[in-house]
Order: structure tokens, then C-alpha cells, then sequence
């Protein structure tokens, strides 16, 4: 991805733009086609078989049928697309919240409890590595 | 010319409504929640607004990455309620106002906002949650909806700049309807989305109700100087799906310069989420 963007020091944050739809299209094409009761039947059927019908790099296929959650984000996914695939795993919102952040759900369930996840230190990479010592980058 | 009976703005977590669908209100992580908003919900029943306009946005449902347009107008009669993944919400049917919304398209496209005019669009959480937020569980919906959807999904959405000014456009289409009930229509409109929130990522969880705060309070008192607020500043401080706020300026501009806060409740967390909802309406001293 070429051109920089003055979001691109926000940590662990994956802004859904151009860059990110160019490459994610199928991805979340396929992810839209699960609105349909019927391809959610077909799905849970034959997961690789439906696939088939959705032309996914490699790496996304992959990433779809292990539910990598952070890995369908780095491979253009957007959040209300791939969620599609975790409810029909019957997942919630914490579930995938702790999957991308390495936690469980119960524990991001109290993290949200507790107040959510501070600003403080989480603005930018440079002072989120210096407080947390991880870098969260977002390409 | 129709009344405008105020402006809501509400976040429009998809929890919430699975809460109120599964009678979870009582149940003690919701309960301080609903607590919180009933006396909201006691304006709304004596304001008794007869149609309601409400900004939202679709979460890949009625559209999708195939058709992205920033600002659509549902003109139908009907809106029925989306399958977002789970089947269809069992709320009501969405009674549209297709008379007031063909002419909002018209004095809107006249007033230069080229708005996508939609005939055939299923409404998913973000419409219907602050339905069940404001009015409950009722057999029907007490008021029609004309809904106008905003991408901000597909970065970039428009701008606050923008959105406030497209609620200004609607608040002139609304003073110069002469439709066939428009003696006395009383219009009341729904910002939704935000508050802070991040979805996604290894920074998902983050909630920032300082901004939140900040946020309100602008969108009182200054919101031309509110609306300029860069959209990065949304994503690093509020969350990458806190930029929904956005859609708050365009109810802020269907009102008055002037406006009176009616009721303000922020509450951490409903989901993930910063949950907020503020009342305004048109100063009474002006």
C-alpha cells in the first residue's frame, strides 16, 4: 500500500479505505452473501465448497475457514462483513474483540465492564509501544 | 410547513435491541441502561411525533460494497426489517412516508444535495434499535420513518461539515412542505450511531467518554465550529466506528442555531460501546 495516510500511526486500528476495499472486495462479498438463510445453509455445509464460488487469494480462504479474525482485517476485511461469519458461528462481539486483541471473550466482556479500553496511551504506535511494548501496526 | 418536535441523538448497538427482543432489561448488566433512558422514552410518548426521520447507516445490508452511495433516501411506503446474518429482527414492519420524503428529494436535489432516492431498501439495526430505544416494544410503530442512510462504513464519509449542512436542507424542505397532511405534522429526527467506539482491531474495546462529552457539548453550542473536527480526529479518539458521530450533525442542523437540551445520558458499556442519547429541542426563548 503506497500512500501514506495521517491515520496510519493510530495502533491496532485497520481504517476501512480504497486500499483496504481494493483488496478485500471478494472477501467481503463472500462475508455479504451470508445475509441469505439458504448460503448460510450451503456454507455450513461445504465450507470450502462454497469458497469455490467466491475466487478469495489463498490467503484469505485461509484465513476464512481457520476464523483468523485479525487476519481477515490484514487481508481487507471489514469488521460488519467478517462479523457476518461469526454470528453464524454463534459468536459475539466481545468473542471477536478478545480474538483480535488476545484475550477471551470473558475477559474483554470485563474489560468493557471495567470501562473499555483507555485512550491513554493508544492514540499513536510510537506511545502505545512505549506503554504497552507492542507495536499494533496497521499494515 | 411541519413542527419540529426535537432532535435524538442515540447510539444504535445491535445489543441492545437483541436485549429488549429477549426481555433482558431487567437482567443486571441492562437494567442501569434502561434505567437510564426512561425518561427519555416519557418525552418521546408526549411528543407523540408523527413522523420520524432517522440518520443512520446500513451495516452491509440493504447495500453493500457493490453500491455505496454516501447519502440515500428511502422514499417506499414500507421498509421491512433486514437479516443481518441472524434472520430477520421481529420488530415491526417500518411504516414509511413516501408524500413528505419524494418531497424532501425534490427540494433537497433542488437545494444542490444530489441524494441517492431509494425505493427498495431493507432497514437494519441501525434504524430499528433506536425505534426500540425510543418507543419500546409496541404491536406497531407509532409514527412512519423516512429513513436516510450515510456511508460510513466505506471510508471516507462525508464530512461533519456536510452532514450538518445537509440537516440544514432538510429542516428548509420541511418548512416549505404543503403536502396533504402538512397543517401541524409534527417531525421529530434521529442522529444515531457513536458514541465512541473501535470494533475492530487489536485497539478494539476503546472507549473514550471524555470525547463523548466533548463531543455533546459542541454539537449544543457550537456546532458549525464541531463540524470541522477532521476525520482522523473521530478514528484516533473516538474509535474507528466513533466516526458514526458524524451522522449526529446532521439532526443538529435540522433544528435551530439555539436549542435547549431536553436530556443527556452517556452510559459504559452496552457491547462494546460508549452508549449515548441526547434530547434537543428548538430554544423556547427564540
Amino acid at each position: 500500500m503506497a500512500t501514506a495516510r495521517d491515520y496510519d500511526d493510530i495502533p491496532g486500528t485497520y481504517v476501512f479505505d480504497g486500499r483496504r476495499s481494493q483488496q478485500g472486495y471478494r472477501l467481503n462479498m463472500f462475508c455479504m452473501s451470508l445475509n441469505d438463510e439458504a448460503n448460510r445453509e450451503r456454507f455450513r455445509t461445504d465450507e470450502a465448497a462454497y469458497l469455490d464460488g467466491f475466487d478469495l487469494t489463498p490467503q484469505q480462504r485461509r484465513a476464512v475457514l481457520e476464523r483468523d479474525w485479525l487476519g481477515l482485517l490484514q487481508l481487507g476485511g471489514n469488521i460488519y462483513y467478517t462479523f457476518k461469519l461469526a454470528i453464524l458461528d454463534g459468536l459475539s462481539m466481545q468473542d471477536v474483540g478478545g480474538a483480535m486483541s488476545g484475550v477471551t471473550g470473558a475477559e474483554f466482556n470485563q474489560m468493557m465492564i471495567d470501562g473499555g479500553r483507555s485512550i491513554e496511551g493508544n492514540r499513536r504506535i510510537d506511545e502505545s509501544a512505549a506503554t504497552h511494548g507492542s507495536s499494533g501496526h496497521t499494515s | 410547513m411541519t413542527t419540529v418536535v426535537g432532535g435524538i441523538g442515540t447510539s444504535h448497538v445491535p445489543a441492545v435491541g437483541a436485549a429488549i427482543d429477549n426481555g433482558k432489561q431487567e437482567e443486571r448488566y441492562w437494567r442501569p441502561y434502561f434505567d437510564k433512558i426512561r425518561p427519555a422514552r416519557e418525552w418521546m410518548a408526549a411528543e407523540q411525533p408523527d413522523v420520524c426521520i432517522i440518520v443512520y447507516n446500513d451495516h452491509a445490508s440493504a447495500f453493500s460494497l457493490r453500491l455505496i452511495p454516501t447519502f440515500a433516501l428511502g422514499v417506499a411506503a414500507e421498509f421491512q426489517p433486514a437479516d443481518e446474518g441472524y434472520g430477520r429482527r421481529q420488530v415491526p414492519v417500518v411504516q414509511g412516508h413516501p408524500e413528505l420524503a419524494w418531497h424532501l428529494a425534490e427540494s433537497l436535489i433542488g437545494d444542490e444535495f444530489d441524494i441517492t432516492i431509494v425505493n427498495e431498501m431493507d432497514v437494519d439495526h441501525g434504524l430499528t434499535v433506536p425505534l426500540s430505544v425510543m418507543y419500546g416494544e409496541p404491536e406497531t410503530w407509532p409514527c412512519q420513518v423516512i429513513p436516510i442512510c450515510v456511508n460510513v462504513i466505506q471510508y471516507p464519509p462525508p464530512s461533519g461539515k456536510r452532514c450538518l449542512s445537509l440537516g440544514r436542507a432538510i429542516r428548509r424542505a420541511l418548512d416549505s412542505y404543503e403536502g396533504s397532511d402538512a397543517e401541524g405534522l409534527r417531525v421529530a429526527v434521529f442522529g444515531t450511531g457513536g458514541m465512541s467506539h473501535q470494533l475492530q482491531g487489536e485497539r478494539a474495546g476503546l472507549v473514550n467518554p471524555a470525547f463523548d462529552t466533548a463531543f455533546m457539548d459542541d454539537l449544543i453550542a457550537e456546532p458549525d465550529a464541531g463540524s470541522l473536527r477532521p476525520h482522523t480526529d473521530y478514528i484516533r479518539e473516538a474509535g474507528s466506528e466513533g466516526i458514526e458521530l458524524v451522522m449526529w450533525l446532521v439532526m443538529r442542523g435540522v433544528l435551530d442555531d439555539q436549542v435547549d437540551e431536553v436530556f443527556r445520558m452517556n452510559h459504559v458499556p452496552t457491547s462494546n460501546t460508549s452508549n449515548g442519547l441526547l434530547i434537543l429541542q428548538n430554544a423556547r426563548d427564540v
